[in-house]
């Protein structure tokens, strides 16, 4: 069905259509409307689910945990503080293998208190085990969540996803939407772990060193596992649904000696800016960065990287421009550091970034001459 | 009351496990289990129950147990029943935690899984301390009592849990202690059977974290009832009524400080402590009996 949603009402879409049977939900801004939504959804019947509303967002990812163990589908969603108080959870619930799937409309941290869109939230939570996911477009953010289900309850993965989407410039933004019936696109959830009455176990129990090790190691596995699953939802989901995704949406890349790569609705503004560009002559492309964990494969050699950070490691650098450093050490990076607390950039912000590129060096946008 | 020969025999706590000797906790959760039965899932967050379980691939527990974070249990018993419910399972989901667990760190996510009617048991086990850190102060430390962060005994008074689980208007409330095991088995029967959230509170003696010898737990479990120290009761749906080994204390009341002799983490406490801890066993013992006589 063809309608119109801000991103927002999207997720909350997509969620109704995933069944999960278990909803915790606290409220923080810019992600409220998504539990309210489903609120809606299960006051008016039309979502089967029970809607637990929690008292902290520290019990919502715990009440998922609780739920996910019996072997059922769980579902929360989050912003900023919240996801940072449910950190210690975030832990456990990868430690314990739990498909659980969750919505985290990216915020700015306090202080000062700031609602607007920033990653820091989500980079905080970069080594806790999740799979993460940054979506650039209404459609994306709901076709993505139906994707992270399927991809979070494989077999071979059985770790949580994390639904990353801009705070506002997404959440709140209307755009045209297709909703679907996933039909069995996501198969009913076997958690091969599940608690059992019948067959009692004993799960986190105290653990040595050398077990303990094995199940960091399973983690790291999934993790290494979850690059080929994510390609097979990716591209099942386009032969039933007619939409393809990828681990980075490239735009205009094949030829380009300069690219600006990004996550989510910065990237999806690079695109604009990259047309502005090539119409000077420029031979500009953009990569916009869908899964950030696992982190993808990207094509750098013999070309300039101007990379926009929404988000810091102080006493280090950009998060973004240090995952692609890391993993290509001898990329030609420019970082800039744009879009903190929600400000703004424009598609001539960016296409000022690349002309004026000044490559090996670092650029904080609004505070830099 | 049930008869000591018609608690179950089954035993869901195999003789395997790391606990001190002379562990009340233990022995608590012994009947706990005796009166929850197989289909029964244990929720422990951090305290002395997470480690006596054994290590990895063993359990001592023929139960399953779901162990969680500290300040977590109550919310992960919440998604554990709603889950349970949703695909029909009637498996009782009980969560076993310490005095820290339940009054200091684990107290938020407690109010909220009350508040919302979670369908569950809660039990505290209180050994009135963190004991498997080595006894630190807790909130339910009571006044007068050293621990390893209290040296000088503490100065402040033992947090009211029960008063503040009391304002949730729960449907089952009660007080235990494994040295009456008669009474916390028909309460564990009762809260089970009840639905809807219940809340126990079990005062554990723990023989090295109050200084006393492994065979004298249950000795000082009655001493503290005998003395009111501790008052055994229930509330169902509101009602009121003193459990009867505190019925028969209250008449006549063993001296405070036989209880208090008896343990080595009250010793040097000082008259003017002994004499405000006497005043609030007092104190709360006017409050209860009113309240069962419906004058409150």
């Amino acid at each position: 069905m063809l309608t119109v949603a801000t991103g927002n009402k999207a997720v909350a879409a997509a969620v109704k259509a995933a069944k999960p049977a278990v909803v915790a939900a606290y409220p923080i801004t810019p992600q409220t409307e998504i539990v309210e939504q489903i609120a809606e959804y299960v006051t008016s019947g039309e979502m089967d689910a029970r809607y637990i509303p929690v008292e902290s967002e520290h019990s919502a990812m715990t009440a998922c945990i609780g739920a996910s163990i019996t072997g059922v589908r769980s579902f929360t969603a989050t912003s900023s503080h919240g996801l940072l108080y449910m950190h210690e959870m975030l832990h456990w619930a990868a430690g314990a293998r739990l498909p659980i799937v969750m919505a985290n409309v990216n915020r700015a941290l306090g202080p000062g208190w700031n609602v607007w869109a920033e990653h820091s939230d989500a980079f905080s939570q970069r080594d806790t085990g999740w799979i993460q996911i940054f979506v650039g477009t209404v459609q994306e953010a709901y076709d993505t969540t139906l994707m992270a289900f399927r991809i979070a309850e494989d077999q071979g993965v059985l770790l949580p996803v994390m639904v990353n989407l801009d705070g506002f410039t997404l959440s709140h933004i209307m755009q045209s939407l297709e909703t679907l019936d996933p039909g069995d696109y996501i198969p009913p959830l076997v958690l091969p772990h599940r608690i059992d009455t019948e067959n009692p176990a004993g799960y986190g129990t105290l653990t040595g060193p050398a077990d303990y090790f094995k199940f960091r190691w399973g983690m790291e596995k999934a993790m290494r596992t979850a690059p080929s699953v994510i390609r097979d939802a990716e591209e099942e989901f386009f032969r039933r649904f007619g939409r393809r995704y990828g681990p980075v949406e490239e735009y205009l890349c094949e030829d380009a000696d300069v690219v600006v790569v990004a996550l989510g609705t910065l990237g999806v503004e690079a695109e604009v800016a990259v047309d502005l560009l090539r119409k000077e002559g420029i031979k500009a492309g953009s990569m916009r960065i869908r899964w950030f964990r696992p982190f993808p494969d990207l094509d750098v050699a013999g070309r300039d990287l101007v990379v926009l950070d929404r988000g810091y490691s102080f006493g280090f650098g950009g998060v973004l421009s240090d995952s692609i450093r890391s993993r290509y050490p001898s990329a030609s990076i420019y970082s800039v550091v744009a879009g903190l607390g929600g400000q703004e950039v424009t598609y001539d912000d960016i296409a000022d970034f690349i002309r004026d590129r000044k490559m090996g060096e670092e650029y904080w946008f609004g505070v830099d001459a | 009351m049930i008869r000591m020969a018609e608690i179950p025999k089954e035993e869901y706590l195999e003789k395997c496990t790391t606990a001190c000797a002379g562990c009340t906790s233990s022995l608590t959760l012994r009947y706990v289990l005796k009166a929850a039965g197989p289909d029964t899932v244990l929720v422990v967050p951090a305290c002395c129950t997470s480690i006596l379980q054994g290590t990895y691939p063993n359990t001592a527990f023929s139960v399953p147990v779901y162990n969680i974070a500290f300040a977590a249990a109550a919310a992960c018993a919440s998604g554990m029943s709603e889950a349970f419910s949703s695909i029909g399972k009637k498996t009782n989901v009980i969560v076993y935690a310490g005095d820290g667990g339940t009054v200091d760190i684990g107290i938020q996510a407690l109010s909220g899984a009350l508040e919302r009617g979670t369908d569950f048991l809660y039990i505290c086990y209180d050994n009135e301390a963190y004991g498997n850190t080595g006894m630190q102060r807790s909130g339910a430390t009571p006044m007068g009592a050293r621990t390893t962060t209290t040296p000088g005994g503490k100065t402040d008074a033992k947090k009211d849990i029960d008063r503040i689980v009391a304002a949730h208007n729960i449907p089952y409330q009660a007080t235990a202690t494994p040295a009456y095991p008669k009474d916390l088995f028909d309460k564990v029967k009762t809260a089970l059977a009840t639905p809807g959230p219940s809340f126990i509170h079990v005062l554990a003696p723990c023989p090295p974290g109050w200084r006393i010898a492994s065979d004298m737990s249950v000795a000082v479990g009655k001493m503290a009832v005998k003395t009111g120290s501790w008052v055994l009761w229930e509330r169902k749906y509101g009602e009121l009524s003193i459990s009867a080994p505190s019925k028969g204390a209250m008449k006549k009341r063993a001296p405070l400080r036989e209880y208090l002799s008896l343990q080595g983490r009250f010793k040097g406490i000082s008259e003017s402590v002994v004499n405000e801890l006497e005043q609030s066993i007092e104190k709360n013992l006017a409050r209860l009996a009113k309240e069962e006589a419906g004058e409150c």
